[in-house]
């Protein structure tokens, strides 16, 4: 799956998007995945209160399953207007 | 109903005259700007607004159709700029058509609501001494949303 990063996840981890092979059942397992990665991914996921996922471009939750799921973005609390 | 998500800056008067005349049966018509303002500290060069293309729009849309569906509007635009912008540029417009006024204001406050902790922008302060931070969501801006 596509997995994309906006924001400060962006750059603490350092790169716009990433192709990832995973078998991941849900969101919450995907962090666990990318964060034993490396240490900016530890950095980044850090703190899970801080930020918001959404699943082919809906918000969702970190429970959330991820089959049949192609694109994951991470990103902070959004501040638009 | 009309969404743009834009690098470019918008004509603020031919935007709102154009939204105006294509509406029909509407006696209320309202608009709202978001400029950029200086940072909290003062000092502000820039601000950058990161986006999620293909995500923006649809969230956009789906708050525009609500809020039509909601206060039977005759007619909703909401046009936002990302990329870099100075102090005192425009990033944003809403405009609300409707019967009766309080439909007008009301849905117009919606969707600034919703666009503001529902749709994926991001803000970053670039300030003149080379600093930068990201704008940091509110409290405030997510209890807006319990009100609706």
């Amino acid at each position: 799956m596509d997995v994309l990063y906006f924001a400060w996840v962006r750059e603490r981890i350092g790169l716009p998007r990433e192709r990832v092979e995973t078998t991941a059942a849900t969101v919450a397992d995907l962090v666990e995945e990318l964060r034993g990665r490396e240490d900016r991914y530890a950095a980044a996921f850090a703190d899970l209160s801080a930020l918001r996922v959404a699943l082919d471009q809906e918000l969702s939750e970190f429970d959330a399953p991820l089959d049949g799921v192609r694109e994951v973005a991470f990103f902070p609390p959004m501040t638009g207007g | 109903m009309r969404i743009s998500v834009q690098e470019a800056p918008f004509e603020l008067g031919a935007e709102s005259d154009a939204f105006a005349e294509g509406v029909e049966n509407a006696g209320a018509v309202v608009t709202f700007t978001g400029v950029v303002r200086d940072a909290d500290q003062g000092g502000l060069q820039a601000m950058e607004i990161e986006h999620y293309p293909g995500m923006t729009e649809k969230a956009l849309t789906e708050i525009a159709q609500e809020a039509m569906k909601r206060w039977s509007l005759a007619d909703a635009l909401v046009i936002h700029r990302h990329g870099r912008l100075a102090a005192g540029e425009r990033i944003m417009m809403v405009a609300t058509a409707a019967r009766h006024r309080k439909d007008a204001f009301e849905a117009a406050e919606y969707l600034m609501d919703y666009l503001k902790s529902r749709a994926p922008f991001w803000k970053k302060e670039i300030l003149e001494g080379g600093g930068t931070g990201w704008v940091e969501a509110k409290d405030a801006d997510e209890d807006a949303l319990k009100r609706w």
